[in-house]
């Protein structure tokens, strides 16, 4: 059977202008417990790549920058 | 090269002690083994990054189950904690770690992790318990990982992170060999020799579906699959009493404590509609959710915490915890919804279920010195059978585990394994990457969970067992012959699943052998509703026996303090009776 994407809003959102990964930070990537953070090979900057947070915060608390904002997924809100 | 990618690649590595699972119990046992044999090396596995793994990522706002002189004694605690768990318990173990405690507690203050104290500078210990009183306060809880990480750097533990341990490894005469793994970014396969492996992986938190519907939204870090579970199972260990569930308290859809832990000093409590209380204790027993899942279904549901009534002072000083320790999204979540405390109370609802020690009593079996069922094999925290170990109960049973294990690793050589087991395990991790076609992991598990859902979440009915496990079974099949990973990371997802595959089949199995209702709500089932001491005052251990699950009686061990017989039902007295 074929495979469709899946559209979802996403829980994390990364403010472009704030991020660093683009001189090779990786915090929020590296401090992810469930891994869903990833640097974008278009943008250099992070993102979140799979929707499956558990909305706890390392990714924001870690980052030197302030550019992670951590939301409650929409399906909880 | 892209992240995910996924890489053909195979390697092995040796150790002494392997510690599987950097969380709370897992970064204490490789300490303590480290400590024990500073020239031996230590090799701390992680599935995701040491520095924010496991249930206390965010760190911890308190212990729930100090022992702390003056305040309570080791024979009060093991007392209380057999009464919780209706008398099933092996008492050696719970007033070791009762012993064990405090002596942790000051380990950890010397790490810089802040207990609080009174005005006399005395632990401020608080009481929620039905008995005694053990909840100690961390007002710098959230440094709890960072703390533990300096410790770990120190002493030169090799941490590997990002690597998803799949199966143990064993001799042929039953001995632990090692591990094989798999990297949650590449999916190279890793090979781990080892004298001793311990395991700390964690709750299996992701078995049932909460009732939002997000799948990653559950009461546990949603990373803490039961892969720990399922490897003890295929390595032939046993599992003890998996048909006692965890079900918690939580807030309703975010699905986090509420937390009557913290806010219970104060003078907070859990309220029905009509604003009135309806259990005696907030502790977390199978015997309370029985009465809170009572009271939702009555009518006079919801249920809610309420500290609306407390001073406007205390009750900042409550949000200041709630806000900043272990869940600290629960402020982004209210405030959403325009919830202040102030003038709301807190709407509750019962989580999923799951396995887990650290509130509960199920777990991979182990004795007094954290040794499982199988020689050089030790598990620790949330995922052994230690009932109702919290944070605390991890770190002081993962520091008996890693003392030792390595006097094990000390002892014995390496033990030889099957070079064929580690191929036909590597056909097993990839044989998703190789289809072409097929169903994605993320399908798998949302059927899996939601199968758990309708037909094995307490009221646990016989007929409703059978055919749970009938499309389970289905389900198994799909995620064998028809599950597809494209990237690394679905792979994980897809691996993952299996874990939680393999929980659902031993709760299904474990709970349809123990023909008796007991630990309120965890087990109770419709057709057996009577406690039968008879015939059930014994552990269940579910194990692996060629090839099948099986599960038999373990006698529970003579008592180290003795229960009087009008203490043993002090727990089944919840609800709040009228008074004339």
């Amino acid at each position: 059977m074929p495979l469709a994407s899946y559209q979802t809003s996403v829980p994390v959102v990364v403010d472009d202008a704030k991020c660093i990964a683009d001189k090779g930070c990786t915090v929020c990537v590296d401090v992810c417990p469930l891994d869903v953070l990833r640097i974008s090979d278009m943008t250099n900057k992070a993102y979140m790549a799979y929707d499956e947070c558990w909305y706890c915060m390392p990714c924001e608390a870690d980052c030197p920058t302030g550019a992670v904002t951590v939301n409650i997924p929409y399906l909880l809100r | 090269m892209a992240l995910d990618q996924i890489v053909d690649g195979l390697s092995e590595v040796s150790c002494d002690v392997l510690v599987i699972g950097g969380g709370t119990a897992g970064p204490m046992a490789a300490l303590k083994a480290k400590l024990k044999n500073p020239k031996a090396n230590v090799v701390l596995l992680e599935k995701a990054n040491v520095k924010r793994s496991g249930a206390i990522s965010m760190g911890m706002d308190g212990l729930n189950n100090a022992v702390i002189p003056g305040y309570a004694t080791p024979e009060q605690y093991t007392k209380e904690i057999t009464i919780a768990n209706d008398g099933i318990v092996d008492q050696k173990a719970v007033y070791k770690y009762a012993q064990n405690c405090y002596k942790i507690v000051e380990e950890l203050d010397s790490f810089g992790i802040r207990f609080l104290k009174n005005e006399n500078g005395d632990y401020a210990v608080k009481k929620v318990h039905h008995i005694g009183s053990y909840v100690l306060p961390m007002p710098n809880g959230e440094t709890v990982k960072k703390a533990l990480y300096r410790q770990l750097r120190r002493a030169r533990i090799l941490i590997s992170n990002r690597y998803m341990a799949t199966r143990l490894l064993k001799s042929s005469d039953g001995r632990i060999a090692g591990a094989i793994s798999v990297n949650t970014r590449t999916a190279e396969i890793l090979v781990i020799r080892a004298k001793a492996v311990i395991l700390c992986m964690g709750a299996a938190g992701r078995l049932g579906l909460p009732t939002s519907g997000y799948m990653f939204g559950t009461y546990e870090n949603a990373a803490n699959s039961g892969d720990g579970y399922a490897m003890a199972y295929h390595a032939g260990a046993a599992l003890a009493n998996l048909e006692c569930y965890q079900i918690n308290p939580l807030i309703k859809d975010y699905n986090g404590p509420a937390c009557a832990y913290v806010a219970g000093p104060f003078g907070a409590f859990t309220a029905n509609n009509e604003g009135s209380r309806f259990i005696e204790c907030d502790y977390w027993s199978g015997q309370m959710m029985l009465e809170f899942y009572n009271e939702l279904l009555s009518g006079k549901g919801p249920v809610f915490l309420q500290l609306k009534h407390l001073h406007p002072n205390t009750i900042e000083e409550i949000e200041t915890t709630l806000h900043k320790v272990e869940r600290p999204t629960r402020g982004l979540f209210q405030q959403g919804r325009g919830v202040d405390y102030r003038k709301e109370s807190i709407e509750m609802h019962i989580s999923e279920i799951g396995f887990c020690s650290g509130h509960s009593a199920s777990g991979v079996f182990v004795d007094d010195n954290a040794r499982t069922t199988v020689s050089g094999l030790y598990a620790a925290g949330d995922m052994a059978s230690v009932p109702h170990n919290y944070m605390l109960g991890a770190f002081t049973n993962g520091a008996v585990a890693g003392i030792d294990a390595m006097e094990f690793a000390d002892s014995h050589d390496f033990a030889e394994f099957d070079a064929a087991d580690v191929a036909m395990e590597r056909d097993r991790v990839l044989a998703p990457t190789k289809r072409e076609d097929g169903i994605p992991p993320n399908q798998v598990e949302y059927k899996t969970r939601r199968l758990v859902n309708d037909y094995l979440q307490p009221p646990k009915v016989t007929r409703k067992y059978e055919l749970g496990m009938r499309r389970l079974a289905e389900a198994r099949e799909d995620m064998q012959e028809r599950m597809i990973a494209r990237n690394a990371h679905e792979l994980l997802r897809a691996l993952e699943v299996q874990s939680i595959m393999d929980c659902a089949d031993m709760a299904a199995h474990a709970s349809l052998y123990r023909e008796e209702s007991r630990w309120g709500l965890y087990h109770w089932r419709t057709d057996f509703p009577e406690k039968d001491n008879e015939n059930w005052f014994c552990h269940t251990l579910l194990s692996k026996q060629n090839g099948k699950m099986t599960s038999e009686k373990r006698a529970v061990e003579p008592y180290v303090v003795p229960i009087a017989d009008d203490e043993k039902d002090l727990y089944d007295k919840q609800r709040i009776r009228a008074t004339a």
